[in-house]
């Protein structure tokens, strides 16, 4: 291969564009800043011991949290440009071609990068705390899964600056996505990065799932969990079963392009629908995957700020299973104007319906839990009061998009995108901002300053609805997705141009939430008592930030909202005796974890540019890792009970 | 489920639940297995739906041969059996049966693997590949995804061997010669279906 030849294909002309150069020379003069600023503090030891090497999952919570903010940055950088092309008719802010790849890359990140890993944030940093246990199941299959989602973030994340971002959409649907009609490695990452991610995201489903069921305290029957429990045993549960046809859809979209397989391809009886109902048959639990959770947090910031016991708890988990395993069912409403015929259409636009029942049962509780209750106007509380009227309209127009009849009118036009942005920004991220200021604290050690998070909210609440409502109107017009650009006369400018305004607005937000988070870090109220919100579930019954051990003792539940329970009969966890410590045995920090996910980024790398060397270093690599993993046997340390007392004695929690 | 209840019943249990530690992994063992059955089943209705997709290229009416197939079922099937019983000697203590018993599934298993190796490069001799048609699209990924299965088995067993000759039997290593068990009788059970959707029905069409 030549020199110009290979320059060509890591550089071709779609990486030369001058945003993307400017880009670059950031990206450098960065990571050459953080090399310096670790070597001249001489933190590089700290990094490998404390950070890259740790099996903990709070700060495995912390690093996903970190990424997850950094791709919402990422993400939103891309719809900033989206908007600022479609400002005005016949603009020429980007080529089209850079148009399609913002989109693909916008929607990709947004859902596989930042949704996903925020979560993960949030069932790391809280699971184990809320179930009073010492760590999840598998710890250092749970730092596999973080550095396999960062290896893929970080591959899918290249494309941009090396041989070209994917552009056939957040789906990747053949054959926009076949080699034929997509030469390039853009597509080429997609697959592997997904491949490689999804394979941790599936880890991470097994690993939460098992902890749940088997690492409880003694006690805490299945009715005596916290919601936010219930919720992230089910998202596991939804994982396990969604992500492996994602998986097979991919391998086989990656073969067809890398091996010349014909599953998807127009020659040779390839059948791209096959891709779209394996994507989907993903896709919808998906959707359910990234509310889930978030429910689960609202029902946990209601109780808490409504100074109430969630109302109607048991409903409350029927209707979270419902939505379970009605959302395996509903997978074709993706694709009615596709031609499966009335039958199949009607079967899942009525699925899909019917969940709008136990979702909306959710909604009635929450607003019965804060009748009565001494409702306090905190940051977490805004958004789950923004959320509640955001996500039952982002869900009436979802039962609109049902109507068959009426999803051909509908269908792939700004109305479907309306409506998906209003309960992903309404339904999930309202719930994950709501989950970062509710659980800072106990991350972190420090609350976040309430009243630069009420500017944040305020600017990400009318920003959103500036943005979206009329981008309804938009899809009635018959603006459709995916358009690059639109002749004037059409009476779609003005609407546009509020559209543009409102990611403005929600641009600002992002700003202040950042500036906030600084703040805070630097000058915010240190939580001193580990209980800043007067809690009701076993994390707040701890010290922040949470000790490496979490329970010096683990504690015994005897009721729902146990630590509210023990508060109510004066009890705490805080007066231990010194013969309650014993030896506590916890997981070692382990290198493998890291490297595997650098060898499986090496092998997605090679495997973009067909660089077979490459590809077979990498995969050797996962071989030494898997072989040193299997044979080692030297996975957990003990913590002496002396050490146990005095890191204990030193947070004032220990009699005598 | 938690941790006292369990010790009550640890003398009835068998080596590899003893450990509440190595219990949970069997668990999570399931877990995996359960993505991993999905995976079949998003490769078995992908073969249902391409089935009939043969393009220019053969059937599988045209292309099956069931000789080849009975001496893998039969190869593969008594494997299955022979783990079991490394699994009865494991529960006996008897470390030196064991070690033979999955000497022996190795051994079947490779026999399996190269039956199967044999029989997709005769397919590729007279241009029956991937690239040929949907169809062997699909037959190929089912069927080699399962292979590959088996050949990952494989190598996991040998490293199981040499855990077992230095270490003999203990909580952590009865759990891991398990888990390989159930993940043999696995492939065991998805190969049956194989052989009756794939093979079977392809053969009367």
């Amino acid at each position: 291969m030549s020199f110009s030849h290979l320059a060509h294909t890591l550089f071709p002309p779609s990486v030369r564009l001058p945003d993307i150069l400017l880009i670059d020379v950031g990206l450098v003069l960065a990571g050459l800043g953080i090399l310096g600023l670790l070597t001249k503090t001489r933190r590089w030891g700290w990094l490998w011991r404390e950070w890259l090497t740790t099996v903990d999952h709070k700060k495995i919570a912390v690093m996903y949290m970190i990424a997850a903010l950094v791709m919402l940055l990422r993400g939103g950088i891309d719809a900033e440009m989206l908007r600022a092309q479609l400002a005005a008719p016949g603009a020429h802010f980007m080529p089209a071609s850079q148009y399609d790849e913002v989109f693909t890359t916008h929607g990709t990140i947004m859902i596989f990068f930042m949704a996903m890993p925020f979560i993960f944030a949030l069932f790391n940093a809280v699971v184990p705390l809320m179930i009073g246990a010492r760590d999840v199941a598998f710890p250092r299959l749970n730092a596999m899964s973080y550095w396999l989602f960062a290896a893929g973030a970080i591959l899918f994340n290249l494309s941009f600056i090396i041989g070209g971002s994917p552009n056939a959409g957040w789906t990747g649907y053949p054959p926009y996505s076949e080699l034929l009609f997509n030469p390039g490695p853009g597509e080429n990452y997609y697959f592997l990065s997904l491949l490689i991610a999804g394979m941790g995201t599936t880890m991470t489903g097994i690993n939460f799932l098992v902890t749940i069921v088997r690492m409880r305290a003694p006690g805490m029957t299945l009715m005596r969990m916290p919601l936010f429990i219930w919720s992230a045993m089910v998202t596991s549960a939804l994982v396990l079963f969604a992500f492996p046809p994602l998986t097979v859809a991919l391998a086989m979209s990656l073969f067809d392009r890398v091996f010349g397989s014909s599953f998807f391809t127009l020659a040779h009886g390839g059948m791209p629908m096959m891709y779209v109902n394996l994507f989907w048959l993903f896709g919808h639990p998906e959707v359910y995957i990234l509310v889930i959770p978030l429910f689960g947090v609202f029902s946990e910031v209601v109780a808490t700020f409504s100074k109430k016991q969630l109302f109607g708890y048991p409903i409350m988990v029927v209707s979270i299973l419902a939505i379970m395993f009605l959302s395996y069912g509903t997978w074709v409403h993706h694709f009615f104007t596709m031609g499966a015929g009335p039958g199949v259409n009607v079967f899942f636009g009525l699925s899909t319906m019917l969940i709008a029942i136990p979702t909306g049962v959710k909604i009635f509780n929450w607003i019965f839990t804060m009748w009565g209750g001494r409702v306090q106007y905190t940051v977490a509380m805004l958004y789950q009061l923004a959320f509640i009227p955001t996500f039952v309209i982002g869900g009436a127009t979802g039962v609109l998009l049902a109507v068959v009849p009426a999803d051909y009118q509908f269908h792939n036009s700004y109305f479907l995108i309306a409506h998906f942005h209003n309960v992903i920004i309404g339904g999930t991220l309202f719930g994950l901002l709501s989950a970062l200021y509710y659980w800072w604290p106990k991350m972190f050690g420090m609350k976040l300053n309430e009243q630069q998070g009420k500017w944040a909210f305020w600017l990400f609440f009318i920003g959103f609805w500036v943005t979206f409502t009329p981008q309804y109107l938009l899809g009635l017009k018959g603006m459709t997705r995916r358009i690059y650009t639109y002749p004037s006369g059409l009476g779609w400018h003005n609407l546009n141009v509020i559209s543009t305004v409102g990611a403005l607005i929600m641009g600002a937000g992002f700003v202040v939430l950042v500036f906030n988070l600084v703040w805070s870090y630097v000058y915010g109220e240190r939580d001193l008592t580990g209980d800043p919100w007067d809690g009701r579930t076993l994390e707040w019954s701890l010290p922040s930030p949470v000790p490496e051990y979490n329970f010096a003792r683990i504690p015994v539940v005897h009721s729902r909202d146990a630590w509210w329970d023990m508060k109510q009969k004066g009890q705490s966890l805080a007066a231990l005796r010194p013969e309650d410590v014993h030896d506590i045995e916890m997981p070692k920090n382990s290198p493998i974890p890291f490297l595997l996910g650098v060898a499986f980024f090496v092998v997605g790398f090679g495997m973009t540019f067909k660089w077979w060397p490459i590809v077979i270093v990498g995969g050797l690599g996962i071989v030494l890792c898997l072989l040193f993993t299997g044979f080692d046997y030297d996975d957990h340390h003990h913590l002496q009970a002396d050490t146990v007392r005095q890191s204990e004695a030193s947070l004032g929690r220990l009699q005598g | 489920m938690s941790m006292p209840a369990a010790d009550e019943h640890v003398q009835h249990l068998p080596i590899e639940f003893a450990n509440e530690k190595e219990s949970i992994k069997i668990t999570g063992f399931w877990m995996f297995l359960v993505t991993d059955i999905l995976i079949f089943a998003s490769l078995f209705s992908t073969y249902a739906v391409m089935h009939n997709a043969v393009a220019m290229g053969p059937s599988s009416q045209q292309l099956f041969q069931m000789g080849p197939v009975m001496l893998e079922t039969l190869l593969l099937l008594t494997s299955s059996f022979t783990i079991g019983l490394g699994i009865y000697a494991m529960r006996k203590g008897q470390a030196r049966a064991l070690i033979y018993w999955i000497l022996l599934t190795i051994l079947l298993g490779a026999g399996f693997v190269f039956t199967e190796i044999h029989d997709f490069v005769s397919f590729a001799a007279i241009h029956a590949t991937w690239h040929t048609s949907a169809f062997l699209s699909a037959f190929d990924i089912l069927v080699g995804t399962h292979g590959a299965h088996v050949t990952f088995g494989i190598f996991w067993a040998v490293t199981l061997l040499f855990q077992l000759k230095k270490r003999g039997i203990t909580a952590q290593t009865a759990r891991k010669v398990f888990t390989f068990s159930l993940y043999w009788h696995f492939l065991d059970i998805v190969w049956i279906f194989i052989y009756t959707f794939v093979y079977l029905n392809g053969r009367i069409g």
